[in-house]
């Protein structure tokens, strides 16, 4: 492909580290995205460590969150999109059409921006998921619940109201059942679409808390406006503009020498 | 899509005239369906009450006995002139009496005025002047009426006694093709046909307020009382009674008297079969336009159109069940598989089914816009976070959307029956009887009879207040039948509305086991 060869020879290259091949969980190659004639994503190319949180920022509308979506399809649902180049998880294509969507949906989970927890009781949002696969025991499935709700640090504040209604809890706790009901399904990657944007600062806290513990297990990929939290929370940072990835590098450099100066502009605020 | 908080306008509290007229506004809409409920409950329910019969003594010495209807200014300019029911309907002049307020000489109340309820001529009222015993012994004055109260005792008991023989005894018996049970129902027929001799006979003579004399033989009495000697407490169950007998009995009279249970009975029954079919087929249009198809030019245009589809005049929804279902559906399934009883129609006529099927095609729309509403409603969050965790479009669909669809629909299946209950036009074209005393369910297989005839409220109000013979005698039964299908209506709606209540705090709030 033309269009690759033309980015690793940019200026801008140097600026995207690289990962070996058996270390990164998702590997980009030269993915382009568009609504109808109007083009989100425009020739990506990168690689997401596994076991790390990656996280992306940039301004509104630069594609972050479309290129999260894209990582477990959920760009399927429209379809006006039109996508060019591949996206590799462990190896394997996504878009493959052999791959289930179900399949990869669970191996590929996703926690959104405002919490949606189900009109359920805390115990089946858990296990909605679990209930889909089917095949588990009562009380294997039950094991899985109290795993995924100790994971998502949620298990002391409901153990005793499981049966209680999941939209009964703050929306810092549907945030963390949120994550709890797509750890139940056991994924290996973590997409999370500005989790605590909708939260307090002490919720917001325990997220980020849970994002650092989690990595141990998962591969962590966050979107993000709160640069704050990248640095917080991410080992790796991408800067998106405008659908082009400019900078992708450690978060300590990225945040306190950044090679570009797009992306300098951008960290310290100068652009809008 | 976030849920946004319901926002209204709030008027400055006492100031404005736009308060005053939103309030005075709601204030007359209640008040113009108090007055509708207040008028059908004391027309209609006042009618089962026994009221007193005046006997009046008219110049000239004429004298009338019957029960005041109404006043109204005379005719030719002066004074008032009264209404009276005084039955009789058999003898010259009977029936109704108009009597001018100036030709009354003398009101009174006596107490040993009988009225008489009768199967054919309706009402009778006069004096018991005798009464005659099945073996033809002749009770006079002061004894008869006692007489006459026992004799109806004892018929009542004989009556109930052939009820339960015929119940429980005769048919059992008739399904069994054996020996011993030919005897048996041999045994059991010889004594239906005791009870019924010592049913039969006997009759009494009444002498009305001019001087005739009027026979009534026993097996064409339904009741009598003597009003102006009831106390309160007897009224009251005699009250009861006409309530219940309205309720529970069959029309008589070309539906100008007697109850309206056929009637409630094919309401019910049809709104029930009305409400089974549209749901499913309005919950899934929902579906495939929200959720399904691509939300374009021609899915607008559907559902612009879905919506028109609401406003179509009912009757032509009635020509159109007329015209496909009756007979073209109908005329084909009669020369498929109801060869043998052509050329007289089984499907191929009005019936049960097809009314059914035109009134579900009339609310369909009702029920689509109202399950799109609560569809549209669900935010994309929700459907996002089920496909999110590896359900499939149609597991996302069945376990998180259409559950919490669920109110939305039953709102709409609520609305449903609200316009269909109180549908008549089109069902005059596609299945409703003016009589039909045999209800669409019964003991003989297949149980439900779809392609049977039914009686409707709605279309009997019209029939008892228009067709029958004598208008004037039906009207408080039009009043007490627009009241029952009022309350119908409401316990129909109430049903669906605790489901609807049911579903949303079990989906909104609690478990799901």
């Amino acid at each position: 492909m033309p269009l690759v060869k033309e980015q690793r020879s940019s200026p801008d290259s140097a600026a995207i580290i690289d990962f070996p091949p058996e270390a990164s969980s998702l590997a980009i190659r030269g993915l382009s995205l568009a609504y109808g004639d109007k083009s989100a994503l425009n020739n990506l190319t990168l690689r997401v460590p596994r076991h790390r949180v990656t996280a992306f920022i940039g301004p509104s509308g630069c594609g972050k969150s479309t290129l999260l979506r894209v990582l477990n399809r959920l760009h399927d649902l429209n379809d006006e999109v039109v996508r060019e180049g591949e996206v590799m998880l462990e190896g394997e294509d996504i878009h493959a059409p052999e791959v289930s969507v179900a399949e990869l949906r669970r191996r590929v989970g996703m926690v959104f921006q405002s919490p949606n927890p189900f009109p359920m009781s805390i115990h089946d949002n858990v296990a909605f998921g679990l209930r889909l696969q089917g095949g588990l025991s009562k009380r294997k499935r039950d094991d899985i619940i109290e795993w995924a709700l100790r994971s998502a640090a949620l298990w002391d504040e409901v153990k005793d109201r499981l049966r209680a209604s999941a939209w009964s809890l703050s929306g810092g706790q549907q945030q963390r059942l949120v994550i709890a009901r797509t750890l139940a399904v056991g994924p290996e990657v973590l997409l999370l679409d500005e989790p605590a944007s909708a939260l307090d600062p002490i919720s917001t806290l325990k997220i980020e808390e849970l994002i650092r513990n989690l990595k141990s297990h998962l591969t962590l990929v966050l979107v993000t406006h709160n640069m704050q939290q990248a640095a917080r929370v991410s080992d790796y940072t991408a800067f998106l503009q405008q659908g082009e990835l400019v900078e992708y590098a450690p978060t300590d450099t990225l945040f306190t020498n950044p090679r570009l100066a797009r992306t300098e502009n951008y960290i310290t605020g100068r652009m809008a | 899509m976030k849920a946004e908080p319901s926002r209204r306008l709030r008027l400055p509290r006492g100031e404005g005239a736009g308060a005053w007229l939103a309030a005075g506004s709601v204030a007359l809409s209640l008040l113009a369906l108090l007055a509708l409920l207040a008028l059908l409950t004391v027309r209609g329910l006042g009618h089962f009450w026994p009221s007193p019969v005046e006997l009046v003594e008219l110049e000239g010495g004429r004298q009338l006995a019957g029960e005041r209807v109404r006043e109204v200014p005379h005719a030719g300019g002066d004074g008032l002139e009264r209404l009276y029911r005084i039955g009789n309907q058999d003898l010259e002049g009977g029936r109704w009496a108009w009597v001018r307020l100036s030709a009354i000489e003398a009101v009174s109340h006596p107490a040993d005025l009988v009225v008489v309820e009768r199967r054919r001529w309706g009402q009778a009222i006069g004096r018991l002047s005798a009464f005659q015993g099945a073996s033809g012994e002749r009770i006079e004055g002061e004894a008869a009426w006692p007489a006459l109260e026992a004799r109806l005792a004892e018929l009542g008991t004989l009556r109930d006694a052939r009820d339960r023989l015929r119940e429980e005894v005769i048919l059992p018996l008739a399904g069994r093709n054996d020996e011993t049970a030919a005897r048996e129902l041999k045994a059991a027929h010889a004594r239906l046909r005791e009870l019924q001799s010592a049913m039969a006979g006997g009759r009494l003579i009444l002498a009305t307020a001019d001087g005739e004399g009027l026979a009534v033989p026993l097996e064409q009495l339904l009741g009598a009382r003597r009003p102006n000697a009831m106390s309160p407490l007897d009224k009251l169950v005699a009250w009861g009674e006409g309530v219940w007998r309205f309720l529970s009995e069959g029309p008589r009279a070309a539906n100008t008297a007697g109850g309206v249970w056929p009637a409630i009975f094919g309401t019910v029954l049809m709104v029930m079969l009305m409400s089974i079919l549209v749901t499913p087929f309005g919950v899934l249009a929902a579906i495939y336009l929200n959720e399904v198809a691509h939300q374009g030019r021609l899915t607008r245009l559907v559902r612009i159109a879905v919506r028109n589809l609401a406003g179509v005049p009912s009757i032509v929804y009635g020509v159109f069940g007329l015209g496909v279902f009756v007979y073209g559906i109908g005329g084909r399934l009669d020369s498929w598989f109801f060869e043998a009883s052509l050329p007289s129609p089984t499907f191929g006529t009005g019936g049960l089914l097809w009314a059914s099927l035109t009134l579900a095609l009339l609310t369909l729309p009702v029920v689509i816009v109202a399950t799109e509403e609560g569809l549209a409603r669900i935010p994309d969050q929700q459907r996002e976070g089920a496909l999110a965790l590896g359900a499939t479009r149609l597991e996302m669909l069945s376990r998180v959307v259409l559950p919490m669809a669920a109110p939305a629909m039953l709102t709409g299946v609520i609305l449903a029956v609200a316009r269909a209950a109180g549908e008549v036009a089109p069902l005059m074209l596609v299945g409703v009887a003016k009589l039909a005393p045999q209800v669409p369910v019964d003991g003989d297989f297949p149980f439900l009879h779809l392609e049977r005839k039914f009686m409707h409220l709605g279309y009997h109000i019209f029939d008892a207040a228009f067709h029958g013979g004598d208008v004037q005698a039906a009207m408080p039964l039009v009043y007490a039948t627009a009241l029952l299908l009022v309350l119908v209506i409401l316990v129909l709606n109430l049903t669906a509305i605790f489901l609807r209540h049911h579903l949303s705090t079990r989906h909104g709030a609690l478990t799901r086991r």
